[in-house]
């Protein structure tokens, strides 16, 4: 027989669990429904007389082509930035896993630019790879336009991506590196007595040990990259959703328009559907990618 | 950070007068601005000026860092009922604050208060901006520019042009000794819609907006894909063909004004507000001045539109209060208040009064001052009409990013300068007919 802890009074476990249900309700739960009453409605922005409008705010919305250009614009930058964050945080991992000398120090240095916020960062960028005046300008003057983010929406759209890529990289790494710190070493040991590379050990042992774990990553990144306030941060301090929209964000998008703008229904209207896009590819991920990551 | 430093400061500095003066406590009233940097502490000087000078009130100046959080934030207080007594407000939000209802207009408020306002002080030119368009003033002009042309006559005299340009083609003609004597970027240039947009129609007199440029009605919708704006476009993009035209971005490295204070480029369009800014960093020796926006060769010039923000009064505050606000924009509207704020910011001064004090003092007779009258000329040249007294349409922040963009689109990557525009201009109409919805069945006085 199975022996369970279990509360014997109804309002004990209630009062335990009314705290954080009230944050949740003042931060998640009231401004949802806040924004569901928006994106129906047209409301002056100092308040008034809400008319309600149905689904116009959405039609709206989806018949705005760049709107789908945002949209395409925020999978590229999600699906590149996560891939290209776990990537290099798994080589960094793999590397510093291995404890050559120095590898403290490397450790330290890796973790290091997540502590710094992404619109410091993108302003740092920003000037580092200006084209006239920072690493680049050398290489433009032989080639001119070679790199050009104030010209060429892919070269901007690039950028930021590597801004974000730089940041969170540090993120990934501490947890694979926790995570290859917790394949058995016999294993490892064995399969070096047996004669294999550490390459051979790495693709072999450690990288489908870490499945688990980049499993989560993938999901967190995803998110991340999606609606993260750093997303936002390093597109509004770097390019400003330019040049020509070519980094216009779903989120850049949807604050641009309710803050700028003052379109707060059409913004809500958006946020609504971004959340569900989020929805529905944390649903994908789990549904589909999380059964081949099981232990076997 | 700053806001909250800020914020502390004003805190910390409201205790000490609260123990200066503890027979009677002040009251207390709040002022939220958009300024931020040395814009932004001489805001706080005003203040503090304005404390020193009376017992009776005191004010507490909050910034909001810039002027589109200003009035993000002003919106969301006065939702949750913490608004402050008094709010600056950017142009492009005067239409979103008329419509508001959530203000006491500024003539009610000084006659409630007992204040006798000369109402025809201010410059028709800057008053019309925010007036109704019956002409009466619902907020108060403040921090006022318009868009002048900065020239470096040093680099300009090297090229073997002797006078400083008037029309567009002069500065074309300019442009190209320019690049024959050496220099790489004749003149800079970026997308903002402020000078090449907005001033340029009123100059011109092109309308900007159906219903003269919005004043008449709500169903106002954007025309400048049919104006002489296209022409300019045009004219600009040939320049940037022809290498006398180069743009000057924050992606690209530089804004057109700290290119031309380091004189990397020698002519640039600008607010006559960074003429303190040019002057404290410009290099020593080196010969600069500004002239009003030149026009097409052949066009009888118009006034300048007024750029800058107003000082609105919110509704729903205790008449204490409004008693302070009052005697607050009494005193910044008092000349020597006036000339002072002028000559420690660059914004021009708003009241007829305060100019003649200025003009008489001698102020634009000796560097660094000589050239801002310039601003106020552009600004009075000719009596305000349906094309040059201001722009009263909805999403207009949102209007000049379309139009911004476009101009990004056309500049940089060598798209159909018409059909950027039409695009732009019927995007900008969607935002005009969604903005007409919001507000149904409300009339423009």
């Amino acid at each position: 027989m199975e022996k369970r802890g279990a509360f014997t009074s109804w309002w004990l476990p209630i009062a335990f669990a009314l705290p954080q249900f009230l944050l949740i309700l003042l931060f998640f739960y009231w401004p949802a429904a806040a924004v569901i009453k928006w994106a129906f409605t047209l409301e002056p922005p100092f308040g008034g007389n809400a008319e309600f409008v149905g689904w116009q705010n959405f039609a709206q919305v989806f018949a705005d082509p760049l709107y789908w250009n945002s949209v395409i614009v925020s999978l590229i930058f999600s699906l590149s930035a996560a891939l290209f964050a776990i990537l290099i945080g798994l080589v960094l991992a793999l590397a510093v896993d291995r404890e050559l000398p120095g590898s403290g120090f490397f450790r330290f240095i890796y973790i290091l630019p997540f502590a710094i916020a992404g619109p410091a960062a993108g302003m740092a960028f920003r000037f580092i790879l200006s084209p006239e005046r920072g690493l680049m300008a050398l290489v433009n003057q032989s080639y001119p336009d070679f790199w050009n983010p104030g010209k060429y929406g892919s070269h901007a759209l690039i950028l930021v991506i590597v801004i974000f890529i730089w940041k969170w990289a540090g993120y990934t790494f501490i947890f694979l590196l926790a995570g290859l710190q917790s394949v058995p070493r016999s294993l490892m040991e064995a399969a070096a007595i047996d004669g294999s590379s550490p390459l051979r050990r790495a693709l072999d042992i450690q990288v489908p040990l870490l499945a688990p774990t980049l499993f989560f990553l993938l999901v967190t990144m995803m998110t991340e990259a999606f609606v993260g306030s750093d997303t936002f941060g390093i597109v509004r301090h770097t390019t400003d959703g330019g040049p020509n929209h070519g980094t216009e964000v779903m989120v850049y998008r949807i604050v641009d328009e309710a803050f700028h703008g003052l379109n707060y229904s059409g913004a809500s209207a958006q946020s609504l559907v971004l959340i569900g896009l989020i929805m529905i590819f944390t649903f994908i991920q789990f549904r589909f990618v999380e059964k081949q990551v099981h232990y076997k | 950070m700053k806001n909250s430093w800020l914020l502390a400061a004003a805190v910390a500095a409201s205790f000490v007068s609260a123990a200066q003066a503890p027979a009677q406590a002040a009251t207390k009233f709040e002022f939220w601005h958009g300024l931020s940097g040395d814009l932004g502490e001489r805001v706080q000087e005003a203040c503090k000026k304005f404390n020193d000078s009376q017992k009776d009130f005191e004010i507490v100046c909050v910034s909001q860092n810039d002027y589109a959080a200003t009035l993000q934030n002003t919106i969301a207080a006065y939702r949750a009922k913490k608004q402050p007594a008094i709010a600056q407000i950017y142009d492009a939000g005067t239409l979103d604050m008329m419509l508001s209802k959530a203000f006491v207009p500024a003539k009610k408020l000084m006659a409630d208060n007992g204040y006798n306002i000369d109402w025809s002080n201010y410059f028709p030119g800057i008053a019309n901006y925010y007036a109704t368009a019956s002409g009466e003033l619902l907020s108060f002009p403040f921090n006022s520019s318009t868009a002048v042309i900065y020239y470096n006559m040093s680099a300009l005299e090297k090229a073997g042009v002797t006078a400083k340009p008037e029309t567009w083609e002069d500065v074309a003609d300019a442009a190209k000794k320019l690049k024959a004597a050496g220099f790489d970027c004749p003149m800079a240039f970026n997308f903002d819609t402020w000078p090449t947009m907005e001033q340029f129609s009123a100059i011109h007199d092109q309308p900007i907006a159906s219903q003269a440029n919005g004043y008449k009605s709500l169903s106002a919708e954007l025309v400048v894909n049919k104006t002489k704006f296209i022409d300019e476009l045009k004219f600009f993009k040939k320049m940037q063909d022809d290498k006398l035209l180069v743009v000057k971005t924050k992606q690209l490295g530089m804004d057109p004004i700290p290119a031309f204070a380091s004189q990397a480029c020698q002519i640039a369009m600008s607010s006559i507000a960074d003429h303190g800014t040019v002057g404290k960093t410009i290099a020593e020796g080196v010969k600069w001045d500004v002239g009003m926006l030149p026009v097409f060769k052949g066009t009888e010039r118009k006034k300048s539109l007024v750029g800058g923000a107003s000082l609105w009064v919110l509704a729903g505050r205790p008449a204490e209060e409004y008693k302070g606000a009052a005697a607050f924009l009494n005193f910044i509207a008092q000349p020597d208040m006036v000339q002072w704020w002028s000559t420690v910011t660059g914004y021009i001064p708003v009241t007829k009064t305060g100019f003649e004090a200025m003009k008489k003092n001698g102020f634009y007779d000796k560097a660094p001052y000589k050239g801002r009258e310039i601003a106020i000329a552009s600004l009075s040249l000719t009596e305000p009409t349906e094309n040059t007294r201001g722009i009263r349409l909805g999403n207009f922040t949102q209007i000049r990013k379309e139009v911004s963009t476009a101009m990004e689109a056309i500049f940089m990557q060598n798209a159909d300068i018409q059909k950027e525009i039409d695009q732009a201009v019927e995007r900008s109409n969607v935002g005009l007919r969604r903005f007409e919805q919001t507000y149904a069945g409300e009339k423009l006085n």
